[in-house]
């Protein structure tokens, strides 16, 4: 048995090609079922993403199912040939193959490193298999190998933690000023994308009251049932900032709208208190010496940059931590795998039973000192004879089996009827996963979706569903 | 005995305090676990060393100099550890702690031993516990109003290293301000009343304007202003903070008086 990875990304191919390998949810048992019947491939799951297409397979044998697999994926497109898909293709078999589903599944090779959507999709794509059928003892193990590695890479690096995108690092930026933004009053100035944006998350966080204006009152109005907003005539938004506690000015005006004197204005008002500005127009609409002004905190497009560089560079120094991490797990699940080979486990199993029965043998026999060497080894005959008969069958059924497609199966559910693993703890709380992925959608959707503001910037590109 | 203990904890304190200063510009959360380790482990000799002066009992309980710091910097590392670890706030640590050692070197290195006040009140260590707790009020709001001028700083100057993501928000900086100062203000104000009516017993008057008593109420004066302030004129956020760290001073130059008075320099 061989687990190997076929499939291009962001990385090899461009999105015209990605977009003709990509399989509609719909359809995705048809293309499964197409993927199993090449004989060599015994496992299969297909992972897709905005950012690639990727087959993982257990094959018997690795260049027969490198073939296979390279021919269902040529095949998923009439207008596809062989010529046009191969020099975006990768391949990856054994200890690459898990080295890769482990990094992908930890988002570490990712467009925007550290972006929470991949972990999802992986699961989408498992159940999908687990649904179809498709996925067998190798393929459940490894992926939710990966996806417990991929927890651990989130909970012990800081490779998710800061905001990559523009308008997301002006919610951090906030919330370093006021900490809890519930019970804050954002002021919208403008339309703009960006500011829209940064407005949507700032409400995640809790913001309790939008102002809004905009030259156009029609506008102004629509806005204003967006984000559950009031509408401020726009001659008056200087005299009413008073009352936000972060304005986000963006419009296509070509000069200053609000100056230092408004601003010291509104802070004396506030008595004080800090307000928190955000000029994401080019050209800008907030007058620089805003900074000057005390309390006021004035951030333009290019500081948020300048945020959100810091925030990757941080991610860039964290990931190779991560990559770390994923070495490590790679060896515990080679570890595992090796031991799927039927003649090991016989070994194993063997001992096992050698074990106990001597074990046994001790203990009754130091209570029986005064026994014969002759009915010594009558006792002795009879416990190796029961050990050998009750584990003749699963030997021979090892044995037998190990060469065909469920191979794997008898072997991993002999190990664990006899306990041959007793020291890898981690293998309960897999089957935990397992079944929480099966059983509960809710638990992907909740986890991610509070992290899902990190990367929903138009400008990056990640790994969301297209 | 008191002695071997109250070393540990001078000891522990300046380890605490290297170990905080040393996570200043380090992400390193195993470093500042262990630098938190070290407070409270010297938090917990400190609180040994200053039991058995207590049960000793050989002398009036915190009539000297000595004794109020040693109280005032238990406190001090009080607050602190029950604020760092519910608000999992360990920076504070790299601020307070330096000053509760401080604060302790300076009854090991101060050649007093004599008694701040005439010991024939009876009663004068609760002059003293009074107004070292709101001592420390003022303490926690001092360093609460430096970090506040610390990130202040950063956020105007964009710089966002590593202290400026360990820095609390400054609203939260701004209400650790203005609760400590709340908190302490009662206690001086009580420290203040005791301490008069030990001074009119010991002395004879209430009042005798002496460097100590001028300068503590001054101080008690200004902290009413900065309380009064925040909530008429807006006095909070930056302006509060500096106001704070003068007011501290104020506290300090009280103690310089304490210390003068005390190791027999005339005044007055």
């Amino acid at each position: 048995m061989h687990i190997i990875t076929v499939g291009l990304s962001h990385k090899t191919a461009p999105v015209e090609l990605r977009e003709l390998l990509a399989v509609p949810d719909s359809r995705m048992g048809e293309a499964l079922k197409r993927l199993m019947t090449y004989s060599s491939v015994k496992e299969g799951m297909l992972l897709q993403t905005c950012n690639r297409v990727e087959v993982y397979a257990v094959v018997d044998q690795v260049e027969s199912g490198f073939s296979a697999v390279q021919e269902f994926l040529v095949d998923s497109h009439l207008s596809l040939s062989a010529e046009q898909l191969l020099p975006h293709l990768y391949w990856y078999s054994g200890d690459r193959t898990i080295a890769h589903l482990f990094r992908v599944t930890a988002s570490l090779d990712s467009m925007v490193v550290g972006e929470p959507q991949i972990l999802g999709q992986v699961k989408d794509a498992f159940r999908s298999a687990l649904t179809h059928n498709t996925s067998g003892v190798i393929l459940n193990k490894l992926v939710q190998k990966a996806i417990s590695v991929a927890k651990r890479v989130r909970s012990e690096t800081r490779i998710a933690e800061n905001a990559v995108s523009v308008s997301y690092a002006a919610v951090e930026l906030a919330k370093k000023v006021f900490g809890d933004l519930s019970a804050r009053t954002v002021m919208l100035v403008g339309a703009g994308e960006m500011a829209k944006l940064a407005a949507k998350h700032l409400i995640n966080h809790g913001v309790r009251q939008v102002l809004l204006t905009t030259r156009d009152p029609v506008r102004a109005r629509t806005m204003a049932n967006r984000f559950q907003g009031s509408p401020i005539p726009f001659e008056e938004f200087r005299s009413e900032m008073a009352k936000a506690d972060i304005v986000i000015c963006s419009t296509g005006a070509s000069h200053y709208l609000i100056s230092a004197e408004d601003v010291q204005r509104a802070v004396r008002e506030r008595m004080n208190r800090p307000i928190f500005l955000i000029d994401v127009s080019v050209p800008r609409n907030i007058d620089p010496a805003v900074r000057e002004v005390d309390n006021a905190f004035l951030f333009d497009i290019d500081d948020l940059e300048m945020h959100v560089e810091q925030n990757r560079e941080e991610r860039r120094a964290e990931s190779v931590k991560a990559e770390a991490i994923a070495q490590e797990e790679v060896a515990v699940i080679q570890k595992w795998l090796q031991t799927l080979v039927a003649t090991p486990t016989i070994v194993a199993l063997r001992k096992r039973a050698e074990d106990i029965k001597q074990a046994e043998l001790d203990k009754a026999l130091g209570r029986l000192s005064t026994l014969s060497d002759q009915d010594r080894e009558t006792i002795e005959g009879l416990a190796s004879s029961i050990v050998n008969k009750l584990i003749h069958g699963s030997v021979v059924t090892l044995k037998s089996v190990a060469q065909s497609s469920n191979g794997a199966i008898y072997i991993d559910a002999a190990r664990r009827f006899y306990d041959l693993d007793s020291g890898e703890e981690a293998s309960e709380e897999d089957d935990q996963l397992s079944s929480s992925i099966v059983a509960s959608e809710t638990v992907k959707s909740a986890s991610d979706q509070k992290n899902v503001q990190h990367v929903d910037e138009p400008k990056f590109s990640h790994e969301a569903k297209g | 005995m008191t002695v071997v203990f109250f070393q540990l904890t001078l000891g522990l304190y300046f380890l605490g305090t290297v170990m905080f200063l040393v996570c200043l510009d380090r992400r390193s959360e195993v470093l500042s676990t262990i630098a938190l380790g070290l407070a409270g482990f010297g938090f917990f000799t400190h609180t040994i060393a200053l039991a058995f002066q207590l049960l000793s009992g050989d002398d009036l309980k915190w009539v000297t100099f000595h004794k109020a710091m040693s109280f005032f910097s238990w406190s001090l590392v009080l607050v602190f550890l029950v604020v760092a670890i519910r608000q999992h706030l360990y920076v504070l640590g790299s601020f307070i702690l330096p000053l509760a050692f401080l604060s302790l070197v300076s009854t090991a290195i101060l050649p007093t031993e004599a008694p701040v006040l005439h010991p024939m009140f009876q009663a004068v260590w609760v002059h003293v516990t009074l107004s070292m707790l709101g001592t420390v009020g003022f303490a926690v709001a001092f360093v609460a109003g430096l970090m506040y001028l610390m990130q202040e700083r950063l956020l105007k100057s964009k710089q966002f290293n590593v202290l400026y993501f360990k820095l609390p928000p400054l609203d939260f900086l701004d209400k650790l301000n203005q609760r400590s100062i709340l908190l302490g203000f009662p206690f001086l104000t009580l420290g203040i009343l005791t301490g008069a009516i030990s001074a009119q017993i010991t002395l004879g008057a209430y009042l005798s304007w002496n460097p100590e008593q001028t300068w503590a109420v001054v101080t008690w004066v200004f902290y009413l202003f900065v309380l009064m302030g925040r909530v008429t004129v807006g006095w909070r956020a930056k302006k509060a903070a500096y106001l704070t760290i003068v007011g501290f001073a104020g506290v300090l130059l009280t103690f310089l008086g304490v210390i003068l008075k005390s190791s027999g320099v005339p005044v007055s």
